[in-house]
């Protein structure tokens, strides 16, 4: 029982690192290595908030959201465009936007050791234990699970039930077919981007709650929600999220039942195992 | 068009900033190079222990008018690189130092790892190595091999041994059990500490009733808290990093793990775990200490936070200065920039440094915190080698 919710909260953890990745490599097409900056950059804000303001950490979410977006708008406008525009395929914008990430992913970490140093940063918020069904979880993991059920929520609303976010899913299936039933392409490619962006920042303040973080760890989390996205097929939000429940839970099961030392091959043979019997992920398309 | 142009330019620098940041200054200088991480995983402690004492100990000689030499005194002119956490960017900084940069001295790196891969470089072109965070069971060897480098912060085993020494003193007081609930981080340092110290707590009578590694970067300690919880141990230990070292105290703290010794390694000595923590840490041990009361101590605390905006640390802040210092005097006694000079200069004097008076027997230190303990809001060292004033050492006393 405590392995479930343990690894549930912790799917919720995986599930807002990975949210942001689905859309920019589901929708926009961008392999955005420096997602695991823009996490840290978001945690950043909430540190900030919280240690120079005493504002709540959750509370940053309402100015962290709209800046990251604002942010990733332009990222892709100015630095991703370009790319877009001259990629002859997918397959060529993909290589394309992974070498230029990369780099981007370095440039932020620079920007922020020159804005905020090279430290370690952390705080405890709602760092106490609440008693559940004779188990201790942390209050902070519990409400960003919380935060995550409902920004995932109502991110499946607004894909499944609303029509900006039916063109969303459209151009993710297909972008020329899309391009053809009369959406702007380009322009739903930015909103998914910056979206994406957007949310990453969002789980980093929520995450930075119960995770001591600096400067350069980004890459860590890129890896973490490029696994989880590979797994649960790109650009479907279920995959994610299922893909996210599933690693948590398999990585608690393993680290109380085996060894914790094996949590990280316990994942990664998931991962394998994954894609060796359905190399689309769990909810992708089969590639004809 | 002009977007692009203007995106080149912004590259091109930011690559060009990123190499080098060291003040050209015209005339006779003592050109002194340093290179460690800016970047990287172990950026976040290099920020911390070592940046600062090099940038406060080269403000504090150029203030006096730089080092004394038989022909004037000249200042120091530092130039830093970045080894982005990575031994191959460090080994090519550090080459350049030597063949291009052409400096008098080299700081040592931070890191043991950095120590021991930088080594060959700085005993080909005769540089002195006052190494301060390498810490490693082969130094006879190492000195052996290396004429040039010294060590101040002793081996791994007198490491894991100071911490089975202070737990044993804790429960001959009669004030503790023997069961150890031992965990480490899955990295070089932690595993080495975990296989060092299995053998001695078992020597000195210790049960290990838990014992178990976990990755690097675990986003979830719960399930290592929890299983160290359940085999009711009396004093936990971590040989941990950084990250985790606040990861396994946030969950002690929630899980309220009711032990009478708690000692998580790297970071506990840090200003920002105390910050963070507060109260909660009163009687957490961790890996080094100072005695703060003295007024070479004070003075060094002082000037530290005013001139370079951060606290010291717990540790090996003080390490390093100390070991600026001996260069320091080094290349004043000798009175010029002869680095065979001023490395048979340290192997043959003691130095008087804010940590009383070093000196190097077989081009090691005998004189460092090896345990420290949070009391009353100050981490004190409790253990030590050759080091006086241990602060007595308490039990702890739950989180709250």
């Amino acid at each position: 029982m405590d392995i479930l919710i343990t690894g549930i909260l912790l799917g919720g953890t995986y599930a807002l690192i990975a949210m942001g990745l689905n859309l920019q490599y589901g929708v926009a097409r961008i392999m955005n290595l420096a997602n695991g900056e823009m996490l840290v950059a978001g945690a950043f804000a909430a540190f900030w908030t919280y240690t120079a303001g005493q504002v709540s950490p959750i509370l940053s979410i309402l100015f962290v959201a709209p800046l990251a977006f604002a942010a990733n708008w332009i990222i892709y406008r100015i630095i991703l465009m370009p790319l877009i525009k001259r990629a002859k395929n997918q397959g060529q914008l993909e290589v394309d936007s992974i070498l230029a990430t990369f780099g981007m992913g370095f440039a932020f970490v620079g920007i922020m050791v020159a804005t905020f140093g090279a430290d370690y940063f952390s705080y405890d918020y709602l760092g106490d234990g609440i008693l559940i069904i004779g188990n201790t979880f942390a209050l902070s993991r519990i409400v960003a699970f919380a935060a995550a059920v409902v920004i995932c929520g109502l991110l499946y609303l607004w894909l499944f039930w609303s029509r900006p976010g039916t063109a969303v899913r459209a151009v993710a299936v297909n972008p020329q077919a899309a391009g053809l039933v009369g959406i702007n392409v380009r322009r739903v490619s930015a909103l998914a981007f910056a979206l994406g962006g957007s949310l990453t920042a969002v789980g980093g303040g929520l995450i930075s709650t119960f995770l001591t973080l600096d400067a350069s760890i980004g890459v860590l989390f890129t890896m973490k929600a490029l696994i989880i996205v590979i797994m649960g097929g790109v650009g479907d939000v279920r995959g994610v999220i299922v893909a996210a429940l599933i690693l948590g839970l398999a990585e608690t099961a393993v680290a109380t039942l085996i060894d914790p030392g094996l949590t990280l091959a316990a994942a990664y043979l998931i991962f394998i195992l994954v894609l060796l019997f359905r190399p689309q992920g769990l909810f992708g398309k089969p590639t004809s | 068009m002009k977007r692009r142009t203007a995106l080149k330019l912004a590259a091109a620098s930011l690559v060009a900033g990123s190499l080098a940041i060291g003040t050209a200054q015209a005339g006779d200088t003592v050109k002194i190079g340093a290179v460690a991480p800016k970047t990287g995983p172990l950026a976040g402690g290099s920020t911390v222990t070592h940046w600062p004492n090099i940038h406060l100990w080269v403000h504090e000689v150029n203030a006096r008018g730089g080092l004394k030499l038989k022909d004037g005194r000249k200042k120091i002119e530092l130039i830093e690189y970045d080894d982005q956490t990575n031994p191959g960017v460090h080994i090519k900084a550090a080459q350049r130092l030597a063949t291009q940069d052409k400096v008098d001295f080299i700081v040592a790196p931070y890191g043991t790892g950095f120590n021991l891969a930088s080594a060959p470089i700085y005993a080909k072109h005769g540089y002195p190595q006052i190494a301060v965070s390498a810490i490693s069971d082969k130094i006879p060897e190492l000195t052996k091999r290396y004429p040039g480098i010294f060590f101040t912060l002793g081996s791994t085993t007198s490491f894991a041994s100071a911490v089975s020494d202070i737990l044993t003193k804790m429960r001959a007081d009669g004030k503790m059990g023997s069961k150890i609930a031992m965990v480490n981080v899955a990295d070089a340092f932690g595993i080495e500490l975990a296989e060092t110290a299995r053998p001695i707590f078992k020597k000195a009578g210790f049960e290990i009733v838990y014992d178990k590694s976990y990755p690097l970067g675990t986003q979830d300690l719960s399930p290592i808290m929890k299983g160290a919880k359940a085999s009711k141990p009396d004093a936990f230990v971590a040989w941990s990093y950084p990250p985790d070292t606040f990861g396994l105290t946030k969950q002690a703290i929630t899980q309220n793990l009711d032990v009478k010794a708690f000692y998580t390694a790297v970071a506990t000595c840090f200003p920002a775990y105390g910050k963070v923590f507060g109260k909660s840490i009163e009687g957490n041990l961790g890996a080094g200490g100072v005695d703060p009361t003295t007024p070479a101590m004070k003075a060094y605390r002082k000037a530290h936070m005013e001139v370079t905006g951060k606290p010291a640390d717990g540790w090996a802040s003080a390490n390093t200065y100390v070991s600026l210092q001996v260069l320091e005097q080094a290349i004043e006694g000798v009175g010029s920039v002869d680095r065979k000079a001023v490395t048979q200069y340290i192997k043959d004097n003691t130095f008087k440094t804010i940590m009383g008076d070093i000196d190097f027997v077989d081009q090691v230190s005998h004189r460092f915190w090896t345990v420290g303990q949070w009391q009353g809001g100050e981490f004190y060292g409790v253990a030590s080698k050759g080091m006086p004033n241990a602060k007595p050492v308490i039990l702890k006393k739950g989180w709250k």
